[in-house]
């Protein structure tokens, strides 16, 4: 908020939300400061409870929504069509955002949820590209909000399994992808080995740059060849597509990063609204400016401007 | 990364570990007194032993965050299965990650920053020093009682003097 945020989402501190790390996150008590904080800052808070309730469990998902409408929320972000039919029916004023984690990628699909819980906002998933994203903005009976930086989900979202294999954990079930408990780093005489689980993500050399041990960033073997099967390790930063994104129609821009430090959201706040300010007086837009955040000191596009699935 | 300068880590070499252990108990007297919510944030690891090994100096550190009986012991070296987790960089990527001033996932993507052993304390201890808004100067400072303005002054300009000496030195390095 003080490096120009218009709104930030956060979460509690359990498995109902998607960043489930260890010392992150939020108490009801401390969240209630935080909204009082962010009201005073002119600032929306908005709360993702966007796990899958877990069978027969499903009181701790609906509790964290009961608690979230009592704080003030200014938007529930949600994806469990049961979670949301909840907050839906008992808060019937309550704004509802829907969570990259339902994969609403189709007009049809966010019709579904706009008719069916009253969601005001969908965030499309990172698979679309710009003329998509416009397509779905024209036609969409709600506001459209797109990831513009940050870590980069190639898969279809809410509903990756790749970290449960790998770990028995999910960002779906459990609110962490590729979990801290399982990853283990060492070096050998300069390289350094990223494993997750019993898989071993990739090998390092020395001084080149590092990344997150998760399978959809991994490099693999097979055959007589070696690389990455999905993706690299890279970060998603449309700071380029600014324009474009603008001229879509989307109604907010999403900054991934709730895992990541203070240092880390004040820089990308400031950098996105000093490119928005740009934007505004038709300047060009600044581009690298945050390599040195990005995972593997890379970044990308991803699918807005790339073809694939 | 700026780093500390060979020279000076060589001429700190053979200085004795005391003086220095007396400077790291007053900076975890204060971060501990001004910041108690970091240990609700450690959750299950509190108590963990953490070694913080910055690779500019002839010594290392030991951590030890427990609600009452916090300790942090200096050792010449941080040695394998003595401690729980070890996160290892330059002296100023350390300070930077510890006042929050720097990314620590940014430092490790550029391979400034090395983590072994237990990652999720190492997080939990991030996040947990992060969202308290640790400032190891001032709350150093702030556990000397009448000293401590002063000590803070002397801290601030002796940052920014060895900040610039680092700049200075690598500067001519590279030129």
């Amino acid at each position: 908020m003080d490096a120009g945020a218009d709104a930030v989402y956060c979460g509690f501190n359990d498995e109902t939300n998607a960043r489930n790390f260890p010392g992150l996150n939020f108490t009801p008590e401390q969240l209630a400061q935080a909204a009082v904080y962010a009201r005073a800052a002119n600032a929306k808070t908005f709360v993702a409870i966007n796990t899958f309730p877990r069978a027969g469990d499903q009181q701790l998902w609906q509790r964290a929504v009961d608690t979230a409408v009592r704080i003030g929320a200014d938007a529930l972000i949600l994806a469990d069509v049961g979670l949301l039919h909840y907050a839906a029916s008992t808060y019937p004023n309550q704004r509802l955002h829907l969570s990259v984690q339902a994969a609403a990628a189709s007009v049809d699909s966010i019709r579904y949820f706009v008719d069916a819980f009253r969601i005001r906002r969908v965030v499309l998933p990172r698979v679309l590209s710009v003329a998509e994203i416009a397509a779905i903005s024209a036609e969409a009976a709600c506001e459209t909000e797109v990831f513009v930086f940050g870590g980069l989900c190639v898969m279809e979202e809410g509903r990756c399994s790749l970290s449960s294999y790998a770990t028995g954990r999910s960002p779906n079930m459990h609110g962490v992808c590729s979990p801290a408990s399982h990853v283990a780093y060492h070096e050998e005489d300069g390289t350094l080995v990223s494993r997750l689980g019993n898989f071993t993500i990739n090998r390092f050399a020395a001084g080149k740059a590092a990344a997150y041990p998760t399978l959809c960033k991994g490099r693999f073997r097979a055959a007589q060849t070696e690389g990455y099967l999905f993706e690299e390790p890279v970060s998603l930063d449309a700071v380029e597509l600014l324009p474009a994104l603008r001229q879509s129609g989307v109604s907010a821009l999403k900054i991934e990063g709730r895992q990541r430090s203070r240092a880390y959201v004040e820089t990308v706040v400031r950098y996105f609204k000093e490119a928005l300010a740009l934007l505004d007086a038709a300047e060009p837009m600044p581009a690298g400016g945050l390599v040195t955040l990005t995972e593997g000191q890379s970044a990308t596009t991803g699918a807005y401007r790339r073809g694939w699935r | 990364m700026p780093s500390v300068p060979a020279l000076v880590s060589i001429a700190l070499r053979p200085l004795p570990l005391a003086p220095l252990q007396l400077l790291l108990t007053a900076l975890l007297d204060g971060v501990v007194q001004q910041h108690p919510g970091i240990f609700e944030r450690l959750g299950e690891h509190v108590g963990k032993r953490i070694g913080i090994d910055p690779t500019d100096l002839p010594f290392a550190f030991v951590l030890e965050p427990r609600p009452g009986a916090s300790r942090i012991v200096a050792v010449g070296a941080i040695l394998r299965g003595t401690v729980d987790a070890r996160i290892a960089g330059p002296l100023a990527g350390l300070i930077g990650l510890a006042n929050g001033t720097l990314d620590g996932d940014a430092l490790f993507f550029s391979r400034d920053l090395t983590i072994e052993g237990d990652v999720e304390a190492i997080v939990a201890l991030r996040n947990a020093m992060d969202d308290a808004g640790v400032d190891i100067v001032r709350d150093a400072s702030a556990s000397l009682g009448a000293f401590g303005p002063l000590l803070e002054r002397v801290g601030r300009i002796a940052a920014i003097v060895a900040e610039k000496l680092v700049l200075d030195v690598r500067g001519r390095q590279w030129n």
